[in-house]
C-alpha cells in the first residue's frame, strides 16, 4: 500500500491517545490498535518502514510504540 | 385479569389505555373489562360488539363527528356518541335499540344521498367503510333524492403519483387530516369552509405541491374510496397479505404485502409493527416497484474483460467460471488478494453465508461491509464504552424522553417513521437541541416543534462541541457522581473529568472553531444534563469524520456522566441508515470479527468456529474495504466478491475506487441491477429482491424482523444465499442449507446474543430485539440496565483534533452531504420508481453571500471542485446552510458526488470522512470531465449488457 496513507492513518491513531495521562499505557494502546485493526501484510508494512526506513513522518509515539509492542 | 389480547384485523375505533387501572362495565349484557381511560367503543369492541362507526379508528384519537356510533347508557339521558365517551365502573351500556336503529339509518341516508351510488365499479368496492354502514344500519332507501345540491361533480386529484384524492366519495370524517396531524406530524390537510360547504384540502394546492410527504397515512386512515391507491384502481382489491418488513432505511417498518397471486397490489404498513405501529414512510409504502423494473437483470453473465460486451450463461456456467478465476487467483497471488464486500441491504442470513464464505473456504478475514462507510465508528466507540456495538434503546422509547438531542442526523428525511414519533413527543412538550451545520426540518420547519437549541457547528467540529458540553456539566456540578461511582470505571472517568474540566474545553474557548456563541453551549449542555430524561440520536453526522469515532465515545461519556442510560426515555441511539446496518454488523461482516462482535485473534471463538465450519482459521484481522482498494491499487488484491453494495457510487474518491476495481482480475457483484460497480465486474450473479427471498433484517433498535418470501425470483428461482452456497460448493465447501431459517439456526448455535432467535420465535413474536437468551427469552428493549456489557462503563478521552482537511484560499468552501426523504442511498432502488416525482436530480445548496460572491444564481449549473476531483450540479440559493458551507446529496450516480469527496478517514475505522470537503464552487456551462467520461463509459457498458437499459441522465439546459 501506499506508504504515505499508512503513516497519515498511524498518526492519526497516535493522536487519538496523545492526550491521555499515562504515556506507556497510551503507548500499548497504539500498537494495540494496530494489532487489532490492521491486516498483517499492513502492519509488515509499516513496521519495515520505522525498522529499515528510519520511520520518517511518524510521530514519535506512534514508531516507539511499533517498535515495542506491533506483533507481526 | 389477563391483558387483553388484541386482533390487528379489528379495528377497535379507539386507541387502548396505558392505565393500569382497571374498569368492568357491561355492554349489551357481555361484562367486559378494560383499563381506565378507553372509550365505550373500544370496551364493546373488546367484548366482541361492533359498534357501527365512520369518523373513528383505533390509530386516531377520537373526534365525535359522524354520530354513527350513539349507544344508550342506562342512568343517563340522551344518547351519547360512543367514540369520544370513556368507560366507567359498573355502566350498563346498550348499543342497538329500536331507537338508536332509526338515528343510525336517518344519519346514513344523508350520507348516502351525497355519494355517488357507483359501488360496483368503484375501487374500494369490498373494502368500504361506508359500505358496511350502509349495510350494518340496514339503510334500504334514500327519501332525499339526488338532485338537490351534491359533491358529485368535484374533480380528482391525481397529483400524487401513487394514490388519487376523488372529493366527489368524501364523508368529511376529517379521518385523513387527523392522520396527518396525529400519525405523520405533518399538518399538510385541513378541512376548509363549515357545513355542506366544508371539504378536505391539502393547503389550497394539490397534493403533490401541497407539504404533503405522501406517507400514505391518510390513505391508509380512509374510509372510504376518496384517497385511495393507484394500484388498488388498476389491480382491483388484494386477495391474501403477508407480513414482511421494508428493504429501506434501519427503522424497519413491519408491512402487510397485499397480494394477488404473486403480484404485489399493496403494501400497507403492519399494525403490530413493532418499530412502526402500523405507519410508514413513502419509500417503503409505495416505491417498490423497482422489484418489477425492466432493468433488472435476470439471467447470470461472465466477460473476461470489462472492455468486452457480456456474455449471458447459465447458472451452473457462471458459478462455475467465478469459483476457478478465485482458485486461480488464489494461486497466483495468495489468499490475501482475496475478499468479500456484502452490504446492509442483504438480509442476516446472506451476510452471514458471505463472511462464511470467505473466512472458511479460503482461510482469511478479508471481508467488509458497507457499515465500513457509515456506522463502523459506532460499532468501535460503542462497544469500548458500554461494551455493545448498539443502540441502547428500543424505539418507543422516546416517548419517556423529556429532553431530545439530535447530533448529525436529519430523522424527518433519513427515519421518517422514527421522526413522526419524535414529533408526537415533542410537540407534547419534550426539549429539543440539535447539532448540525445545516437548518434541517426539525429546527423550525416541522408544525408546533421549533429546536430550543440550534447549535450551528461547523462541519468537523463534533468533538469540540461534545468537549465543550461536557466542560459545562463537569465543572457546573451537573455529573451525576452516583450513577458514574455505582455503574462506571472510576478511575476512567477522573482521567475524563480532569481532561474535559480544562481551560482549553471550555465553551469560552472552543466558541469560535465552533461558529457557536459560549452561552448558547452552556444552555444546552444544562439542559441536557438537567432536563429529566435525556437521550441521545445520532446519524452519520457524527461518524462520517476523520474524528468520528471519537466523537461515538464523547457521546457515551456523556450520557454516563449525566446517568442517561439503562432505562427507558435515555440512552445513546444512533439512527442507522439503511435496514440491516445493524444487522449485516452482527453477523460478522467485519474484518477483525466473527459474528457477534468477537475479534477472530480470540482462541476460544475461533476454536468454536473451526469445530462447526470446519475449516481452518485465521487469527489475522482482514482488509477493510479502503484497504482491499489500496491494495489493489498497487496489484495486490484482486478478486472480490461483492454482495448487494455498489462501492463506486457509495465510496468516497470515485476515480480511485474506479482504479483499483480496473487492477482487479475477478470482479464478481451480484445485485439486482447493473449498478456502478457492476460496470467493473467479470461476474455478474442476478439477486433477488426483498418480494423473492426468505430471512431476517435488524433495525436500529436491533429488532430481528421478518423477511418473507411472496413471489418467485427472477432470476431463476435463486435466493442471494442459495447463489452464495453454489458459489462455496463450486469452491469445494458445501453449505448445507435447505432454508434460510437453518442458516439463523446455525447463527444462534455460535452467537451467545442470538442463542434465543429462531424463525419460529420470530413467528411467534412478530420480531425480537437481541440479546435473545435462556435469561431475555423474550428479548431486550433496553440494554444496560443494571450494568453495562463490558461491566463497568469506560470513559473515554476525547481530544479535539482539526481535520487535516482544511480550506484554504484555492478551496475556500466546506462540501458536507445528506440524504433526502423520497430517495434512498445509491438511489438504485428509489430511482426506478416514480419517487423521481419528488428528486430527480441531486442539487447543491449554497448560501446567498457565497452565490453572490461568486455571481451565482438560483437553478445556475456549478462545477465544485476538490483536491479529489471535480463534478458540476445545478445550484440552490438558501440560509439553510451556513456561510462557507456547501451541502448535496448522493442519490444520482452521474452527479458524482463522490467524485470530490477524498480518502480522509475516521482514525479507528477508516470510515469515510464524506462530511467534510473543501472545496471550490465555480458557475460552468459545461459537464466536469468525469461526467462526460462517465457518460461515455456507462452507455458502452449498459450496451454491453445487450439489453435496452436506462443509462443516468444529465445534460446541461
Ligand atoms: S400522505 Fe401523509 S403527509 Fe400526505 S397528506 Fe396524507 S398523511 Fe399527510
Ligand atoms: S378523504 Fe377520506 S378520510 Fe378524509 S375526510 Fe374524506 S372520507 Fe374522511
Ligand atoms: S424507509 Fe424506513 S421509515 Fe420508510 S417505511 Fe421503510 S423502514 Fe419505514
Ligand atoms: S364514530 Fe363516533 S362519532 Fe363517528
Amino acid at each position: 500500500m501506499d506508504i504515505q496513507r499508512l503513516i497519515s492513518m498511524a498518526n492519526q491513531i497516535g493522536d487519538f491517545y496523545e492526550s491521555y495521562p499515562n504515556q506507556s499505557h497510551a503507548q500499548h494502546e497504539i500498537a494495540g490498535h494496530l494489532n487489532k485493526f490492521w491486516a498483517l501484510p499492513m502492519r509488515k508494512q509499516i513496521a519495515q518502514y520505522v525498522n529499515e526506513q528510519g520511520g520518517t513522518g511518524l510521530h514519535a509515539a506512534v514508531q516507539a510504540s511499533i517498535k515495542a509492542h506491533l506483533q507481526l | 385479569m389477563d391483558d387483553i389480547k388484541y386482533d390487528k384485523n379489528i379495528d377497535y375505533g379507539t386507541p387502548t389505555s396505558q392505565s393500569t387501572k382497571q374498569v368492568t362495565l357491561t355492554v349489551d349484557d357481555r361484562e367486559v373489562t378494560v383499563p381506565e381511560g378507553v372509550s365505550i367503543m373500544h370496551a364493546a369492541a373488546v367484548a366482541g360488539v361492533m359498534v357501527p362507526k365512520l369518523c373513528a379508528t383505533d390509530s386516531l384519537e377520537p373526534f365525535g363527528s359522524c354520530r354513527l356510533c350513539l349507544v344508550e347508557i342506562e342512568g343517563r339521558r340522551g344518547y351519547p356518541a360512543s367514540c369520544p365517551t370513556p368507560v366507567a365502573e359498573g355502566l350498563k351500556v346498550h348499543t342497538q335499540t329500536p331507537k338508536l336503529a332509526d338515528i343510525r339509518r336517518g344519519t346514513m341516508e344523508l350520507y348516502i344521498s351525497d355519494h355517488p351510488l357507483d359501488c360496483l365499479t368503484c375501487a374500494a368496492n369490498g373494502d368500504c367503510e361506508l359500505q358496511d354502514m350502509a349495510g350494518a344500519v340496514g339503510l334500504r332507501e334514500v327519501r332525499y333524492g339526488y338532485e338537490g345540491e351534491n359533491h358529485l361533480k368535484s374533480t380528482k386529484d391525481e397529483s400524487n403519483p401513487y394514490f388519487t384524492f376523488d372529493p366527489s366519495k368524501c364523508i368529511v370524517c376529517s379521518r385523513c387530516v387527523r392522520a396527518c396531524e396525529e400519525t405523520q406530524g405533518t399538518f399538510a390537510l385541513t378541512i376548509q369552509g363549515r357545513g355542506f360547504e366544508s371539504k378536505v384540502s391539502a393547503g389550497n394546492k394539490n397534493f403533490l405541491d401541497s407539504e404533503c410527504v405522501s406517507c400514505g397515512a391518510c390513505v391508509q386512515a380512509c374510509p372510504t374510496a376518496t384517497l385511495i391507491e393507484k394500484t388498488v384502481i388498476e389491480a382491483g382489491t388484494p386477495e391474501h397479505s403477508v407480513t414482511t418488513t421494508c428493504a429501506y432505511c434501519g427503522v424497519g417498518c413491519s408491512f402487510d404485502a397485499e397480494m394477488k397471486g404473486e403480484e404485489v397490489v399493496r403494501m400497507t404498513p403492519s399494525k403490530h409493527g413493532g418499530a412502526n405501529h402500523g405507519h410508514s414512510c413513502v419509500k417503503g409504502r409505495f416505491a417498490w416497484g423497482y422489484a418489477t423494473h425492466k432493468d433488472r437483470i435476470t439471467t447470470p453473465m461472465i466477460r473476461k474483460n470489462i472492455s468486452d460486451p457480456w456474455q449471458q450463461v447459465s447458472w451452473d456456467e457462471a458459478i462455475s467460471y467465478a469459483a476457478n478465476e478465485l482458485n486461480r487467483i488464489n494461486q497466483t497471488y495468495g489468499k490475501d488478494a482475496i475478499g468479500g464486500i456484502t452490504s446492509s441491504r442483504c438480509t442476516n442470513e446472506e451476510v452471514y453465508v458471505t463472511q462464511k464464505l470467505i473466512r472458511a473456504v479460503f482461510s482469511v478475514n478479508n471481508v467488509d461491509t458497507c457499515a465500513r462507510v457509515c456506522h463502523s465508528p459506532t460499532g468501535y466507540g460503542l462497544k469500548q464504552t458500554l461494551g455493545e456495538s448498539a443502540g441502547t434503546q428500543t424505539f418507543d422509547s422516546v416517548m419517556q424522553s423529556d429532553v431530545i438531542f439530535v447530533i448529525g442526523a436529519n430523522p424527518t428525511d433519513g427515519h421518517p417513521v422514527f421522526a413522526s414519533q419524535m414529533k408526537r413527543r415533542l410537540r407534547e412538550g419534550a426539549k429539543l437541541i440539535i447539532a448540525d451545520p445545516r437548518e434541517i426540518d426539525l429546527v423550525a420547519n416541522s408544525p408546533h416543534i421549533r429546536a430550543d437549541y440550534h447549535l450551528k457547528l461547523r462541519p468537523g467540529t463534533n468533538v469540540a462541541l461534545i468537549s465543550a458540553l461536557s466542560h459545562v456539566i463537569v465543572t457546573e456540578g451537573l455529573v451525576q457522581e452516583a450513577f458514574v461511582k455505582e455503574r462506571c470505571e472510576w478511575d476512567s472517568f477522573v482521567e475524563w473529568r480532569d481532561f474535559v474540566a480544562k481551560p482549553e474545553n471550555a465553551p469560552e474557548a472552543l466558541s469560535e472553531a465552533l461558529g457557536i456563541d459560549a452561552k448558547t453551549l452552556r444552555d444546552a449542555a444544562r439542559l441536557y444534563a438537567t432536563g429529566g430524561n435525556a437521550a441521545i440520536y445520532y446519524g452519520l453526522g457524527v461518524t462520517e469524520h476523520s474524528q468520528g469515532s471519537t466523537t461515538v465515545m464523547g457521546i457515551a461519556n456523556l450520557a454516563m456522566a449525566t446517568g442517561n442510560v439503562g432505562r427507558e426515555g435515555v440512552g445513546v441511539n444512533p439512527l442507522r441508515g439503511q435496514n440491516n446496518v445493524q444487522g449485516s454488523c452482527d453477523m460478522g461482516s467485519m474484518p477483525h470479527e466473527f459474528p457477534g462482535y468477537r475479534h477472530v485473534a480470540d482462541d476460544a471463538t475461533r476454536a468454536l468456529f473451526e469445530s462447526a465450519w470446519d475449516r481452518p482459521l485465521s487469527k489475522e484481522p482482514g482488509l477493510r474495504i479502503p484497504n482491499m482498494l489500496d491494495q489493489a491499487a498497487e496489484g495486490n488484491f484482486k478478486g472480490l466478491y461483492c454482495v448487494g453494495e455498489d462501492i463506486v457510487q457509495s465510496d468516497p474518491n470515485t476515480q480511485h475506487v474506479t482504479h483499483a476495481l480496473e487492477q482487479m482480475e475477478c470482479v464478481i457483484v451480484q445485485d439486482l441491477f447493473l449498478n456502478e460497480t457492476a460496470m467493473f465486474a467479470h461476474v455478474f450473479f442476478p439477486g433477488a429482491s426483498f418480494l423473492e427471498k426468505s430471512g431476517t433484517f435488524t433495525n436500529a433498535e436491533r429488532r430481528i424482523s421478518p423477511v418473507r418470501r411472496v413471489m418467485t425470483p427472477k432470476n431463476g428461482g435463486l435466493e442471494d444465499w442459495q447463489v452464495t452456497a453454489k458459489l462455496a460448493q463450486a469452491l469445494g465447501y458445501p453449505m448445507h442449507y435447505n432454508h434460510a431459517s437453518e442458516i439463523m439456526d446455525e447463527i444462534a448455535r455460535l452467537t451467545p446474543t442470538f442463542k434465543g432467535v429462531s424463525f419460529k420465535k420470530i413467528d411467534e413474536m412478530g420480531s425480537v430485539q437481541w440479546p435473545c437468551d435462556d435469561e431475555n427469552p423474550a428479548g431486550t428493549p433496553i440494554m444496560h440496565i443494571d450494568a453495562f456489557v463490558r461491566g463497568k462503563g469506560k470513559f473515554f478521552i476525547t481530544q479535539y483534533v482539526p481535520t487535516t482537511e482544511k480550506v484554504n484560499a484555492k478551496y475556500p468552501l466546506i462540501l458536507t452531504t445528506g440524504r433526502i426523504l423520497s430517495q434512498y442511498n445509491v438511489g438504485a432502488q428509489t430511482r426506478r420508481t416514480k419517487n423521481v416525482a419528488w428528486h430527480d436530480e441531486d442539487i447543491l445548496e449554497i448560501h446567498p453571500h457565497d452565490a453572490e460572491d461568486r455571481g451565482i444564481q438560483e437553478g445556475d449549473w456549478v462545477g465544485i471542485r476538490s483536491r479529489a476531483g471535480d463534478t458540476v450540479l445545478r445550484a440552490k440559493v438558501t440560509e439553510r446552510v451556513q456561510v462557507g458551507v456547501v451541502y448535496t446529496t448522493f442519490h444520482h450516480p452521474e452527479s458524482g458526488a463522490n467524485v470530490i469527496t477524498t480518502e480522509n478517514s475516521d482514525w479507528a475505522t477508516n470510515c469515510p470522512e464524506f462530511k467534510v470537503t473543501a472545496v471550490q464552487i465555480t458557475r460552468v456551462n459545461q459537464l466536469s470531465d468525469w461526467q462526460k467520461h462517465y457518460k461515455t463509459f456507462s452507455e458502452a457498458q449498459l450496451a454491453y449488457a445487450g439489453r435496452d437499459l436506462e443509462a443516468a441522465k444529465i445534460e446541461l439546459d
